[in-house]
């Protein structure tokens, strides 16, 4: 049978356990961030004998309030802030056949697939592209491009709510919106903070003491004060690059999942090939997506002309499968769906 | 010793039976509301129907046979009682809706009237939403029959008085190709 609700279930349970331990392992960061700053500053500086004594790890204390508060707001509000940054407009009342159809098509995914009924966002951008964000099915949106809604045919474009509603019902939303949002303010805060330290460097003044006060202190204590400080710049470092590589690979399996669970909702695996054809022939980039939600859409939001020649590390970084694999994966589902309806 | 680990077994048994039975209880529900949810979109079928049949009577004056046989289909789906019936009214119905739409490629008159666009579009919206519905309801009634009959959760069935659901029979043979599935590229 198509349906595995225990599958189902055992994936919302990872999903959840996952966003879980990826706001603990956020706060935990930027305490790291925080605390191991003020453990460096303490150990470097306790061997000078003037000037400033850094006690209290006030770093620590603003880095972990900041994370905390910043990990409460992508709970509470990742989706407005995803659906903010994109420019996207709630439908509310459907005016046009194509707004009409949208809602209609919707709404019998939504009797598909058992969810309640998300609030739909239009967003203005001419490449065809999808998404969908949201905590839990009941707070779900999906968000649609108006070139979606121009290029797709009706069966197409059901296809394509389908895999965003298995997005939804598979709580991937959860996971990826807090993701996005959490990605964002980490590269934030590499950024910010690379650029306080290429400042002060040029400026001197206090970066010169910093550094020598490790010289003139000496000893065992100062070694391990910049072993300190060097493996935190390397966090400092390293953290966007592999905060967004983790991004990638947890999201490039969803969408083989969300493929399939859309195939069972509508029985027409076909269909999602030819929407999945269309946009991925469109030129793209959808401009209207920045980086930080790209993982969400239902095809690569940049500039897709390009994507026949990356290599390995393309394939690495790439928030998506490729086309070729999952039209492989969804003929293999095809012989199978038509003798489950 | 002894009686700790019969008392141990005794609470892992309680909590298996407890789980089992809700877990049955709460796919019953689901079924219970799955049907629910057929039966709302039916209504909006049937609803729809008459507004249809008036806006096509007057470009349609020589095939009353097909309007008459989607009016009497609709009047015998309302009044169908129980699983199997209310399947094969609503077969009847689904055809009788068929011929009408066939029709309506052969009269371009249909097609410049106003509403007839907006409409279809309605009506091929219902009717995908009542066949979403009916699969969404085999799929849950479906788990729940496997459920209940699994061992050893079919040791409390009895219990959660759990009963396999009836499936909605697809009737007419033109139905199972709703799946459009090409094979000759797989």
């Amino acid at each position: 049978m198509a349906h595995r609700p225990r599958d189902l279930f055992s994936q919302q349970e990872s999903n959840r356990r996952k966003s879980s331990w990826l706001l603990l392992g956020f706060v935990f960061f930027f305490a790291w961030i925080g605390f191991g700053g003020d453990i460096g500053l303490y150990l470097l500086q306790s061997g000078a004998t003037s000037g400033y004594h850094h006690t209290i790890p006030w770093l620590g204390i603003l880095a972990t309030a900041g994370a905390a508060a910043m990990a409460w707001a992508a709970w509470r509000h990742g989706d407005r802030q995803v659906l903010w940054s994109t420019r996207a407009m709630e439908l509310i009342n459907p005016v046009t056949d194509e707004q009409v159809r949208l809602v209609n098509v919707a709404t019998e995914m939504s009797i598909a697939s058992g969810l309640p009924m998300p609030r739909l966002w239009i967003v203005p951008d001419s490449d065809p592209n999808a998404f969908a964000t949201g905590r839990d099915p009941q707070s779900a949106s999906i968000a649609v491009t108006e070139g979606l809604l121009e290029t797709l045919d009706r069966d197409e474009l059901q296809a394509v709510l389908a895999h965003e509603f298995a997005h939804i019902a598979r709580y991937d939303t959860r996971l990826m919106t807090l993701v996005a949002a959490i990605v964002g303010a980490i590269t934030l805060l590499s950024d910010g903070v690379g650029r306080i330290l290429f400042q002060s460097r040029r400026v001197g003044g206090r970066a010169a003491g910093f550094g020598g006060g490790g010289r003139r202190g000496g000893g065992g204590r100062s070694a391990a004060g910049a072993l300190v400080i060097v493996v935190w710049l390397l966090t400092l470092i390293v953290a966007p690059l592999v905060s967004r590589m983790l991004a990638m690979a947890i999201s490039r399996k969803r969408e083989f999942l969300a493929d399939a669970t859309a195939a069972q909702y509508t029985r027409n695996p076909a269909a999602l090939i030819s929407a999945l054809e269309k946009c991925e022939n469109a030129r793209g980039p959808t401009l209207s997506v920045g980086r930080g939600a790209a993982h969400l859409c239902i095809v690569d939001p940049a500039d897709r002309r390009f994507q026949k020649y990356k290599g390995l590390i393309g394939d690495v970084m790439a928030s998506h499968p490729s086309l070729q694999e999952r039209v492989l994966r969804l003929r293999q589902m095809m012989g199978s769906v038509a003798v489950a309806a | 010793m002894a009686t700790l680990i019969l008392v141990a077994a005794i609470a892992f048994i309680a909590f298996w039976v407890i789980g089992a039975y809700n877990k049955l209880i709460g796919l019953k529900g689901q079924v219970a509301n799955a049907w629910k949810q057929i039966d709302v979109q039916l209504k909006r079928r049937h609803d729809l129907i008459p507004n249809l049949v008036e806006t096509v009577r007057g470009a349609l004056k020589f095939e009353r046979e097909t309007l008459d046989a989607v009016i009497s289909a609709r009047a015998k789906a309302m009044g169908a009682q129980g699983v199997h019936d209310v399947a094969r009214a609503e077969g009847e119905l689904t055809q009788a809706l068929g011929r009408l739409f066939a029709l309506s490629e052969a009269y371009p008159e249909l097609k410049s009237l106003a509403n007839v666009s907006q409409l279809q579009e309605e009506l091929s919206s219902t009717e995908n939403k009542v066949a979403f519905a009916r699969q969404h309801y085999n799929d849950v009634a479906t788990t729940y029959n496997v459920v209940q009959q699994q061992f050893p959760t079919n040791l409390v069935a009895g219990l959660a008085k759990a009963t396999p659901a009836e499936l909605w029979e697809i009737t007419e043979p033109g139905e199972r190709d709703v799946p459009k599935v090409d094979i000759s590229i797989g």
